[in-house]
């Protein structure tokens, strides 16, 4: 976080860090007093845009556009960092000669599966040594142990794996041409994928002029060289959208063709929400991975323990995803203790296996079918924070049981009594059959454990108090649960339980009589468990072994513990330290806190430059060293040559920096692990007033869609009904609360701050619909009317997009309908539908369409029938949307569901 | 006449006398007032911590007085955030100490009107019998193909994000031992 204040030049897009980063946002503060320059593109005017150099506004959900031309401008220009993006980038690299661009197949990749409505990615694998076809052993661009289709890799939303690394190949021989002049290199494919992100059609698609986009080229390539380096920050702006994970890649391509990862002031900044929502990705509570990003098994593929270990990390691949059976064995140990051994695969058989996508969305819909019979919600509210709060109301409703642990009585644990649909006359408190079981959580202040913070960073907080009541932590609760559990199933003889009685679940007691935190933590980091050093703690996850002599619940947690001491807990003062300060909290991997930091030294190991010096080789001392923990094999000289063909970290060249890629280098073309391409490529959102200018495919052909009656869409673009909803809308958060509300309108302070909800519209929107300052508007979508207080603010930019006129509205998300917190008001997020990423299954929240009326909504009945009367003015049916294909003669509606 | 006011107390000359020439420091000062202390310097010891809130992670310092928070404050020594806190974590005393903060179990029965209270420990077991018995009639041995599945798809939990590592730990390795897939988190969304 600190490092932001090395940057010469900030482009923050996606974010609002002013207002919901605060505290983060001193160190672009810091930069900017050192003369950087901070550029914030958002749709609307905040915080952030009012400290910046300059605010450029964007239509929402058209940013990949905006960041294309910005490639295209860096590459016409010829303004690339050429020694960094040779060495270490894939440029040189050669791709299959099948692979055909969107360019060509008017917004389709080459191998769309029509039937399927995902791709087959074999064609964009890089090219083969011996010139054959991509079955031989000379393609690396196939997945390792064989081809899985995309519509696989999605439904167990692979993209999540790559949370700590590249996806596996074969091997790591590749064909590559230095001069970056051969037809099939990816460097000239960028070229080519970028010809037509031209000034004009950004200015055409996110209403940017063409001055505004030449500032913003000219500053972020002026500050970016060896002398300087430019910092890219994003939040959920990003990543909730059909095609979010490719507005993080467009950026990536950016940043690499610049030279800025790896470098002091560079990179990419991911601003999370939640106190450990890094954390909680690490260690997952997500369906598709298990600790340190290793993938769930799935029925079909994974079905053995051979199948599974090749297909996570090959041997012949280079990096230290090659040791991939190290660290599941570890896991497997750490779980299963004795019971798994090298005779039973260490228990792999225990492990459940995925089937389809199982996340929270389609969990959501298998309840509505009566398939979910109980659910535990740990401090998240749903009914407010998740998209289609309606839908996820409606299914809760048919739960046999539920479990709601949280501070207050949110909405999720009331909705039976007080819930919009109670009020609406959907439901009745008498016809839900729900047992519902409230039980008090502790605060953080209640117990001891750790958060990961939004830089990898783990910091512990002790227990200053005891809980109060019945307040638990989840520890204690877990804990409990699973030892009441085992004891129901104590005499079972029954093979399906053997997983959970031969479960390890005997923690040490703290002085309070609960399961020791700090022993989960040494379980997570690893133990030696034969030997001279059994039962110490150990180092590093190099050390981790695939013959059963270590355990370790997560892999890239290895090295918080070394040497039995809580590294989470090091707290010298940042005053005693340097900037980097390395003994405060403990980073993953590694207490490292630049990724990839090798490349910021040149080829030979000298820093690019005196000013943005950071990790070098030291000749005398043969070895890395500098301000951070170099992220390279510390010995490993600059000069180091593999023998051609060698797999894992030994693989690696001297001048290979990015260690987890699968061939050493940065990936501005991704062979392998994009679902829905290799390069980013600009799709409407799901629902939107504008007709994709590029191409005549309109939205993200791979994107998970539902038809269903109550998941209805606008009609987009030139379709009929697309009027019924003209304008666009946007959900955002507040510096005075937080997500869903939980945690910030029980609390009087904040309630007291931002007690009601709003939407933020302009002036000529008001003008346009008669809406008032502080008055009532009632905004509805395809799925729900909500009533929000006006504000009429210059904030809001209506955009020219082709001689249109588009303007949007802004909605803040954290009110809920409720009768227990200290403020209320109807919830954003009813407005939106469920259609997803096909990367990572999130759900597009920041661009939907709406309409705009003056006045209040109406209540029971009358609501629905609004809604009802929009839908059929529209003409929505439950293909409205859906049909993955568009533009095409040949293109036939989807019915399936996602 | 209260023999301890004289004439150096008279407001003026105290006023003077003491260099608070506008009237508007010491010299007005009640007795209360005087005796007023922080009570960040009266408590009986401080607690490092971190912010619950967003993904930053600010240093907190968690003032305890009689076994009870009295105030949280930024954490100077913190290199994140060098003892700043936004509004949220600001108010994060009030997060723990809130009136209306739920502190007992509560128990809603099926088609029930309102809340009954429980027992901790009876509404623990109820969920424990309930989470056996979901699984028990929801379990999948095998697909279609007779491929191992090996899991039930009766039970759900959505959270993780605001939580401990640790906790996050125990939760994954419970579900996944007992064969319950659909377990998600903020991350997702």
């Amino acid at each position: 976080m600190q490092d932001l204040s090395n940057a010469d030049c900030i482009v923050i897009q996606g974010s609002n860090m002013a207002e919901c980063h605060p505290v983060a946002y001193q160190w672009v503060t810091e930069a900017r007093l050192k003369g950087a320059k901070v550029i914030h593109i958002d749709p609307r005017f905040t915080r952030t845009s009012a400290t910046a150099d300059k605010h450029i506004p964007i239509r929402a959900g058209s940013d990949v556009v905006l960041l294309g031309a910005l490639i295209k401008f860096i590459l016409d220009n010829e303004l690339y960092f050429k020694e960094y993006v040779v060495a270490y980038t894939n440029a040189a690299t050669l791709v299959n000669e099948d692979f055909q661009d969107t360019e060509d197949l008017d917004g389709l990749f080459s191998g769309y599966d029509d039937e399927l409505g995902s791709y087959a990615p074999d064609t964009w694998a890089y090219a083969s040594s011996d010139g054959e076809g991509d079955e031989s052993p000379g393609t690396i661009g196939g997945p390792a142990a064989g081809h899985e289709h995309g519509q696989s890799q999605s439904e167990r939303s692979a993209g999540d794996q790559h949370g700590s690394g590249g996806p596996a190949l074969e091997h790591a021989r590749v064909l590559r041409d230095e001069t970056l002049q051969d037809p099939n290199t990816v460097f000239q494919i960028l070229k080519r994928h970028y010809a037509r992100y031209t000034p004009e059609m950004v200015a055409d698609t996110c209403g940017i002029n063409v001055d505004d986009f030449n500032y913003l080229a000219k500053a972020v390539t002026e500050n970016s060289g060896r002398e300087r380096t430019t910092a890219f920050v994003y939040a959920v702006g990003w990543t909730q959208h059909t095609l979010g994970a490719q507005f993080i890649r467009t950026a990536a391509i950016v940043q690499l063709l610049l030279g800025n990862m790896g470098r002091p002031g560079g990179g990419i900044m991911a601003l999370r929400g939640h106190a450990s929502i890094q954390g909680s990705t690490d260690i997952p509570t997500l369906y598709n991975i298990l600790p340190g990003y290793l993938a769930m098994p799935v029925a079909g593929l994974h079905d053995t323990w051979e199948d599974y270990v090749g297909a996570i990390g090959n041997k012949e691949q280079k990096g230290f995803w090659a040791n991939a059976d190290t660290y599941a064995v570890s896991l497997l140990k750490a779980w299963w203790g004795k019971a798994a051994t090298a005779e039973n695969d260490w228990r792999f058989d225990y492990l459940p296996r995925l089937s389809g996508a199982h996340g929270t969305y389609q969990t959501t819909m298998a309840m509505l079918d009566g398939e979910v019979e109980g659910y535990f919600l740990l401090g998240q509210n749903p009914a407010v924070g998740s998209a289609h709060g309606r839908m996820q109301r409606q299914a809760m409703a048919k739960l046999k049981w539920l479990v709601v642990r949280d501070f207050n009585m949110i909405e999720s644990a009331t909705f039976w009594k007080d819930g919009p649909e109670i009020a609406s006359g959907e439901l009745t408190t008498e016809g839900i059959e729900t047992e519902v079981f409230f039980l008090p959580a502790a605060a953080h202040t209640e117990k001891s454990g750790s958060f990961t913070q939004t830089q990898r960073m783990l910091q512990w907080h002790h227990q200053a108090v005891q809980p109060p009541g019945d307040c638990q932590s989840e520890l204690q609760f877990f804990f409990e649960l699973g030892r009441r559990v085992r004891e129901l199933l104590a005499d079972s003889t029954d093979e399906r339980d053997r997983p959970l009685l031969d479960l390890t679940w005997d923690y040490p007691a703290d002085e309070n009589g609960d399961p020791d935190a700090e022993a989960v933590l040494a379980e997570i980091n690893g133990r030696h468990l034969t030997g001279d050093k059994a039962g110490q703690p150990l180092s590093a996850y190099t050390e981790m072994k695939a013959d059963g002599s270590t355990d370790g619940g997560c892999w890239i947690y290895t090295g918080v513990y070394a040497d039995g001491v809580n590294h989470a807990a090091d707290r010298k003062p940042g005053q005693e330290q340097d900037l980097t300060a390395l003994e405060w909290g403990w980073a993953w991997p590694a207490n490292r806190r630049i990724l990839y930091n090798r490349a910021s030294a040149d080829p030979e190991g000298k820093p690019w430059s005196e000013r943005k010096k950071y990790i070098w080789w030291d000749e005398e001392q043969g070895r890395w060293t500098g301000h951070d923990v170099p992220d390279f094999v510390p010995d490993k000289a600059p000069s180091y040559r593999p023998e051609p063909g060698t797999g894992g970290a030994a693989g690696l060249a001297g001048d290979d920096p990015f260690v987890m890629q699968a061939d050493g280098k940065g990936w501005l073309f991704a062979p392998k692990g994009m679902l829905d391409g290799p390069l980013p490529t600009h799709y409407e959102p799901q629902e939107s007033p504008v007709r994709n200018p590029l191409y005549a495919q309109q939205s993200n052909p791979a994107r998970k869609v539902f038809p269903r009656k109550d998941n209805l869409w606008s009609p987009s673009g030139d379709e009929p009904g697309a009027d019924v909803y003209p304008f666009v809308f946007t959900t955002y958060r507040l510096t005075e609360h937080h997500t869903a509300g939980g945690m910030s309108r029980w609390l009087p302070y904040l309630s007291e701050l931002q007690p009601e909800f709003f939407c933020e519209v302009s002036p000529e929107l008001a003008a346009e619909r008669g809406l008032e300052n502080g008055g009532w508007a009632t905004i509805v979508s395809g799925r729900a009317a909500i009533e929000a207080r006006v504000m009429v603010t210059e904030r809001m930019t209506p955009l020219v997009i082709r001689g249109r006129t588009i303007h949007q509205v802004g909605l803040p998300y954290h009110w809920g309908v409720g009768g227990n917190a200290v403020v209320s008001g109807d919830a954003a997020n009813d407005l939106l539908g469920v259609a997803l990423d096909p990367n990572v299954q999130i759900q597009e929240s920041k661009a939907g369409s709406c309409d705009i009326v003056p006045g209040r909504r109406p209540t029971g009945e009358a609501l629905l029938r609004l809604v009802a009367e929009y839908q059929s003015r529209a003409g929505s049916t439950v293909m409205t949307g859906n049909e993955l294909r568009t533009g095409h003669p040949e293109s036939t509606p989807d019915t399936r569901g996602g | 006449m209260d023999p301890k006011k004289t004439l150096l107390s008279w407001p003026v000359v105290r006023q003077l006398r003491s260099g608070d020439f506008l009237g508007r420091g010491p010299s007005v000062t009640s007795a209360r007032t005087r005796g007023l202390e922080p009570r960040t310097s009266t408590a009986d010891k401080v607690v490092q911590s971190v912010c619950p809130y967003c993904a930053v992670g600010c240093g907190q310092r968690v003032f305890v007085k009689d076994g009870r928070v009295v105030q949280i404050e930024g954490d100077p020594d913190s290199p994140v955030s060098r003892g700043r806190l936004c509004p949220k974590g600001s108010a994060s005393e009030q997060l723990v100490n809130n009136p209306g903060r739920q502190r007992k179990a509560l128990y809603r029965r099926p088609g029930g009107a309102d809340w009954e209270p429980i027992e901790l420990s009876t509404a623990v077991e109820m969920i424990a019998q309930r989470f056996v018995e979901s699984r028990r009639r929801t379990w999948q041995d095998h697909d279609e193909h007779g491929r191992p599945l090996r899991r039930t798809m009766g039970i759900a939990s959505l959270g993780g994000a605001t939580l401990d590592n640790e906790e996050n730990y125990l939760i994954k390795k419970l579900f996944t031992a007992a064969g319950a897939i659909q377990i998600e988190n903020q991350a997702r969304i």
